[in-house]
């Protein structure tokens, strides 16, 4: 139930006075409400729990979460980042 | 770039570094079921070192609703006329004997609902039946809830209503500190309460009890980022409210969400299953909403509870056994007859046990 599912806004519409979307979960599209972030824009990644998006993913905060670990890690040259950082969030 | 945070590369860096900071034993415990489940999916317990200890915390939802609420959902569910609606893992969670699956066998209208606005959708579709909506979770689930009693207002239905079971993280916390066999020393604090909520409540709770308190999400390097900025505090001598999340956390929380959950809910003493009662721990309807209360609607107050005399699930909750010291689990005790809800729930610690521990053996 806390889990949450992150997926791609690509339709932003309006049901019942209620900001409604559609959201793909990497292939499988689903509705999903907006009401709490109302900031949303076709393209953003956002968090969807029990069929509410609840947070914008922060895209830039993810990468530098990422840039952190890795540096922890000492990996970088292990890893290709220009590809790992093209890769949108599909799971 | 989701994957990113399932790589087995950065899981083991991140390892690595646990592993040099750890100098003495530590116990943490992880707030939330699903965080618990992707601890024991991934065997992350068992890439630690041996000197820190994971327990599992409280919040699985299904779990800690009460079963004198879980009784009146059976009660309410069985009336006639009713559709009974709820998220899927309720069903199978024993009450007093039986649970919502048996009554749905047994011909009572009970649905399963992905959104709680599928369920004003069915009282829409069939205004001549009452329609209840189990209103179960922690802070995570709140936004949603509200929603649909707000929709069904808007919509002016007269056969909707919740049955509302609501909980709070930082009451929670603040109990799990203040028990006097309290072992945890350190706390992953659930990054989905706090995508709604915000983490602006925790640094009281970090300062009065003196424990570290970090924000942390759901992947494997999520998890693994969240003990490490845990052990790296309680190796300093640190006490501070962290985020770990950032991606998805901040520390205001969702504001829109928080508005419209204190417009329809407000504070209450609550009773967790296993725990007892919490005071101020739970959210229940304002006044101004009883229309929509299905405590109110229908009248099932005379229920005698009856709990499993075996069943440890509480201390579980409470982190201070784990589901392997349950002389029923595994045995007397399985996902297909569950004794507690800590069995039955997709977060429940002991599902979790059961499902992946084997392949530590």
């Amino acid at each position: 139930m806390c889990l949450g599912i992150p997926g791609k806004i690509v339709d932003i519409y309006e049901v019942n006075g209620l900001q409604m979307g559609k959201v793909d979960f990497g292939g499988v599209t689903r509705e999903a409400c907006l009401a709490y972030v109302p900031e949303a824009q076709v393209g953003d990644y956002t968090l969807i729990h029990v069929g509410f998006a609840l947070s914008i993913i922060s895209e830039h905060e993810a990468r530098e979460t990422l840039d952190l670990i890795r540096q922890i890690a000492d990996i970088d040259t292990e890893l290709n980042l220009s590809q790992a950082s093209s890769t949108q969030f599909q799971t | 770039m989701q994957t990113d945070y399932r790589d087995e590369r950065l899981v083991q860096g991140v390892i690595e570094e646990i592993h040099k900071l750890t100098t003495q034993p530590w116990v943490l415990m992880e707030i939330c079921g699903g965080q618990t489940h992707a601890i024991m999916r991934y065997g992350l317990d068992q890439l630690l070192p041996s000197k820190i200890e994971l327990v599992h915390g409280p919040g699985c939802p299904v779990c800690v609703t009460s079963l004198e609420l879980i009784d009146k959902a059976l009660a309410i569910a069985s009336s006639p006329g009713v559709v009974f609606t709820s998220y899927g893992d309720m069903l199978r969670v024993p009450g007093s004997g039986r649970d919502l699956f048996s009554i749905r066998a047994n011909g009572g209208d009970v649905r399963v609902v992905y959104s709680p606005l599928d369920a004003v959708k069915i009282a829409q579709q069939y205004p001549d039946r009452q329609v209840v909506f189990f209103a179960i979770g922690f802070e995570t689930t709140a936004p949603a809830n509200v929603m649909s009693i707000l929709q069904a207002k808007r919509l002016g239905l007269k056969n909707y209503s919740v049955l509302v079971s609501h909980v709070r993280v930082p009451p929670a916390i603040r109990a799990i500190l203040t028990s006097p066999g309290n072992r945890v020393q350190g706390f992953l604090a659930a990054g989905h309460v706090c995508a709604v909520m915000g983490y602006w409540e925790y640094p009281a709770i970090s300062e009065l009890f003196h424990v570290p308190i970090v924000v942390t999400g759901f992947e494997p390097v999520d998890i693994l980022q969240g003990i490490l900025m845990t052990i790296k505090q309680l190796e300093h001598g640190e006490a501070r409210t962290e985020n770990g999340y950032p991606r998805i956390v901040t520390f205001d929380g969702n504001q829109p969400a928080q508005a419209i959950i204190n417009q329809v809910f407000t504070e209450c003493d609550r009773k967790w299953r296993g725990i007892g009662l919490l005071a101020g721990s739970g959210w229940c309807l304002r006044p101004e909403y009883a229309e929509f209360d299905a405590e109110l609607r229908f009248s099932v107050n005379q229920i005698q509870p009856e709990e499993s005399p075996i069943c440890i699930a509480g201390q579980i909750l409470q982190g201070l056994k784990k589901p392997k010291e349950c002389p029923a689990f595994g045995t007397l005790c399985t996902p297909e007859t569950p004794l507690g809800a800590t069995m039955v729930s997709s977060e429940g610690a002991c599902a979790a046990y059961y499902r992946y521990s084997l392949r530590s053996q």
